[in-house]
């Protein structure tokens, strides 16, 4: 290997004394090549990010800091340099890439200014060849119309749009170094595979060096030249891209591969001719948004046009669609959250739509939802004991008996039964989603509306949830509509999908006939835009 | 969100806010029908008692002999062409008086907000920059304090202090009335008198501002854009200036806009302790002495001033904050 273009050597950062580790970072050690991308992986907690922010001295600073070790750039230790030094590095030999797109950019400047900030800060040029500058950056991104795409606000861009301007930032001035902080995580799968597709083509055509850190193996698969796996502060495994993915050694990379869901898609079971439980026939619902007491201009969304499905008794259906497809709406709609303009939902041959609240009242406890965000659809006032019990206890049943079913639902979702006493704030993501699971299950629910329920979980907790899902499914005889954009995981858990854009169901079947041949193109476009498919598919 | 349409916007606030002007003088004109006594009674009581046929022929001349919904009505029509009475109080147009005492209200208004927001502003900045430090310390302490004064006390003890024993500002009026100044000489004489009681208006909303401009300078602070500005190596001052500052401003904006009617309500106690020729010391005045006509009067002046000062608020607030949408 020739000279690295950032060596770090031993890189320790240190927690605040209140949190349960010392280090953050504890003694890593790692070499970017020129025009190497290096993937971080590993799941939250791990200290990749942290490790990241070291690097530019970003880390929030009193609390958290690095206490040992060296990074060599360029010829220097930038943990010795100055602040001064520091900012001079900044921008312009070391750029960030950050996570959200949404809140990485000043919402009150536009979005050109912003970029331009970067030419304005560490070189000379004259107003107009900055602006020149700029205007050749947004091309280089591939934005369309860049004398106006400057002119923006980033309120008024995608999200993928504003992550094109994230990275124009980054580039401006060609940096040896790119650190990219989880850049993808927040997009969806399609624009998650073209900003992949467009970091590696600058990339190339720059020779720039890129650290990029993720939790996604697909996404790894697809980007990555050389991986490193860490955990708790520590690199566990390293090495080229394509022996850490076909064959990890140390025993928690297995553990990470093995839980990637796979695209293997889960098979029907044989149907047995009675009538489905549940039935949307022609749904439609329209959001109007008016501007003012005396209305004005309306704008109109369509969020579900004509949209009919079936779900058979027992079986699981997911609802694939990126963000905006309308698929929350629908999942809104059957629950009774939402009114339904018009169209049918029927569960289990009585109408449910249509309805008012009161009418509607009787018919609860026989939907459930699991919400996607454990840590916000926790009340963190009450104990985890009476938010399962309280379902049960509004249908009538008396709290001595309802505390005790919450007990053994609680040990059935693989929790201790003292959970019952505690508050959901003592649990893990992962654990307050297995009390989500019970909270629904309590009232003996005939189907359960899962929304994402795995979307903000590690890859291993979200493996286990799933896994539990699926227990239950069995054990209970649950029905489930299951919304979710991700493809894999749509495939481990549903025997059926319905693929969802711009409010319509575009294509509808068994899980196995559409993985082996999608027929619609938003459909293939989706398959194609599952990051590292080669590699998952060849995982068996 | 483009000012292209901005005046258009302005007209659509402007014919919202007639609902809104009506459904307050409507509301006003049937409280003070609960009132007990009323100007005839007033009258009769400080002529030394008069007989009822008198005070009867009185109620008819100001047209209260009348239901209550036919006097709602004609106010109404009246208010439509501005005539707003007759003040038999003052022996004078409703209108005019309104109009005399305008200017001074406005005055002690504009100068409080200027002074409160400008220095609130720029207090809850400083505090914000030197967090957790003794001068932080400091300026937080203070503005609870301040905030936490009755504001009568805090009028009392200036004119206690700077008028009666330093002897350095009047301690009421709002001009020297014997001096006859004219021009500039005037105009000094006037911020003069201005001093003290736009001084006791302002202390609670600057400590206000200022508590709530640090909160926000401190939780702008804390976003990702500004970490994305450290990391393309731009300086903290400049990151201060150029990214946080305004992101702050807003909220405290919003609550500017949301405190003028609490702003006119001061004004009514701080114009009384400092014998301000405005519209509060009006209002106290017409309230003891039942002049209803000329209460509703300042009711109906005082709800356009809130709707205006609101819609002068929003329209600033779209130049400020781009992703406010008009239209």
């Amino acid at each position: 290997m020739s000279e690295p273009a950032i060596s770090i050597r031993d890189l320790q950062v240190a927690l605040p004394a209140w949190s349960d580790r010392k280090l953050a970072v504890a003694g890593v050690s790692l070499d970017i090549a020129p025009g190497e991308i290096l993937c971080i992986v590993g799941e939250s907690g791990s200290g990749k990010s942290m490790m990241g922010k070291a690097i530019l001295g970003l880390l929030p600073a009193p609390h958290v800091r690095a206490v040992g070790g060296q990074v060599h750039f360029e010829g220097r230790d930038l943990l010795t340099l100055s602040e001064d030094a520091l900012r001079a590095v900044r921008g312009r030999r070391i750029a960030m890439i950050f996570q959200e797109p949404m809140t990485a950019l000043n919402p009150l400047m536009p979005v050109g200014r912003q970029i331009e900030e970067v030419l304005e800060i560490h070189t000379d040029l004259a107003p107009a060849q900055r602006r020149a500058r700029v205007l050749d950056l947004i091309r280089d991104v591939h934005l369309p119309d860049p004398e106006r795409m400057i002119a923006s606000y980033p309120h008024q861009l995608s999200g993928g749009q504003r992550q094109r301007i994230v990275i124009a930032m980054a580039l401006a001035l060609e940096p040896g170094l790119i650190i990219a902080d989880e850049p993808t995580t927040a997009l969806d799968v399609t624009t998650q595979a073209q900003i992949l597709h467009l970091i590696k083509e600058l990339q190339r055509a720059h020779g720039t060096a890129v650290l990029f850190i993720t939790h996604d193996f697909g996404v790894v698969a697809e980007i990555a030249d050389r991986v490193a796996v860490m955990r708790h502060g520590e690199v566990v495994e390293q090495g080229a891209a394509a022996d850490v993915l076909g064959a990890p050694q140390a025993d928690y990379t297995k553990a990470l591969v093995a839980a990637v869901p796979g695209l293997k898609p889960r098979l029907r079971e044989p149907a047995d001719g009675t009538p489905p439980l549940l039935r949307v026939v022609d749904l439609e619902k329209t959001y109007r948004i008016s501007s003012g007491l005396f209305g004005g201009a309306v704008r109109e969304v369509k969020a579900a046009k004509k949209v009919s499905l079936e779900l058979k008794r027992g079986s699981s259906l997911a609802l694939v669609g990126e963000s905006g497809s309308g698929k929350t709406t629908l999942a809104r709609c059957i629950i009774g959250l939402e009114s339904v303009e018009s169209g049918l939902i029927e569960l289990d041959g009585e109408r449910i739509s249509g309805r008012s609240r009161a009418e509607l009242r009787p018919h609860r406890k026989n939907i459930q939802m699991v919400f996607q965000d454990p840590y916000a659809s926790l009340n963190p006032r009450q104990r985890v004991g009476d938010i399962v019990a309280l379902g049960p206890m509004l249908n009538g049943v008396g709290r001595e008996e309802a505390i005790a079913q919450a007990r053994e639902l609680l040990r059935l979702v693989g929790l201790k039964p003292d959970a019952v006493e505690r508050y959901p704030h003592e649990f893990s993501g992962g654990q307050r989603q297995r009390i989500g699971i019970a909270r629904a299950l309590a009232v003996k629910p005939k189907l359960i509306v899962a929304d994402e329920p795995v979307s903000a979980l590690d890859v291993s907790v979200q493996k286990q949830v799933l896994e539990l899902l699926n227990d239950l499914r069995k054990s209970f005889g649950l029905s489930m509509l299951f919304i979710t954009h991700d493809l894999r995981v749509a495939a481990t858990v549903c025997e059926e999908i319905a693929i969802m854009q711009r409010g319509e169901i575009v294509e509808r079947g068994a899980t196995a006939d559409i993985f082996a041949a999608p027929s619609h193109p938003y459909t293939r476009s989706l398959f194609d835009a599952v990051p590292g498919r080669a590699w998952i598919s060849g995982l068996g | 969100m483009k000012s292209g349409s901005l005046g258009g916007y302005v007209v659509r606030r402007l014919i919202q806010t007639v609902p809104v002007v009506l459904g307050v003088v409507i509301v006003n004109f049937l409280l003070l029908q609960l009132a007990p006594g009323d100007l005839a009674t007033v009258l009769a009581g400080e002529a030394g008692g008069a007989p009822k046929e008198y005070i009867d022929q009185l109620r008819a001349r100001f047209g209260h002999d009348q239901p209550v919904y036919i006097q709602l009505f004609n106010y109404l029509r009246n208010l439509i062409v501005l005539d707003l009475g007759y003040s038999f109080r003052q022996s004078a147009p409703v209108f005019d008086l309104l109009m005399q005492r305008l200017w001074p209200t406005l005055l002690l208004m504009v100068c409080t907000l200027v002074l409160s927001l400008g220095f609130g502003i720029l207090m809850g900045l400083l505090a914000a920059l030197w967090v957790r430090t003794w001068k932080d310390n400091a300026i937080s302490v203070a503005a609870i304090i301040v905030y936490a004064t009755p504001l009568f006390w805090v009028g009392l003890m200036l004119i206690l202090v700077f008028s009666i024993r330093l002897d350095w500002f009047p301690t009421s009026g709002m001009e020297d009335v014997v001096a006859f100044h004219e021009g500039w000489a005037r105009v000094a004489d006037i911020a003069h008198h201005l001093v003290l009681p736009t001084l006791t208006l302002s202390l609670f909303y600057l400590a206000l501002y200022a508590r709530l401009m640090r909160a926000s300078m401190l939780e702008q602070r804390g976003l990702d854009y500004v970490v994305t500005a450290r990391a393309k190596g731009q300086s903290e001052r400049r990151i201060t200036t150029r990214h946080v500052f305004r992101n702050a401003l807003l909220p405290v904006v919003t609550m500017a806009g949301v405190q003028t009617g609490g702003l006119i309500g001061g004004s009514v106690v701080v114009e009384s302790i400092f014998a301000w020729p405005g519209l509060g010391q009006l209002a106290y005045q017409s309230l003891f002495a039942r002049d209803y006509n000329l209460l509703l009067g300042i009711f109906f002046l005082s709800a356009v001033l809130v709707v205006v000062v609101n819609l002068i608020v929003d329209v600033v607030y779209v130049f400020l904050d781009p992703r406010i949408r008009i239209g």
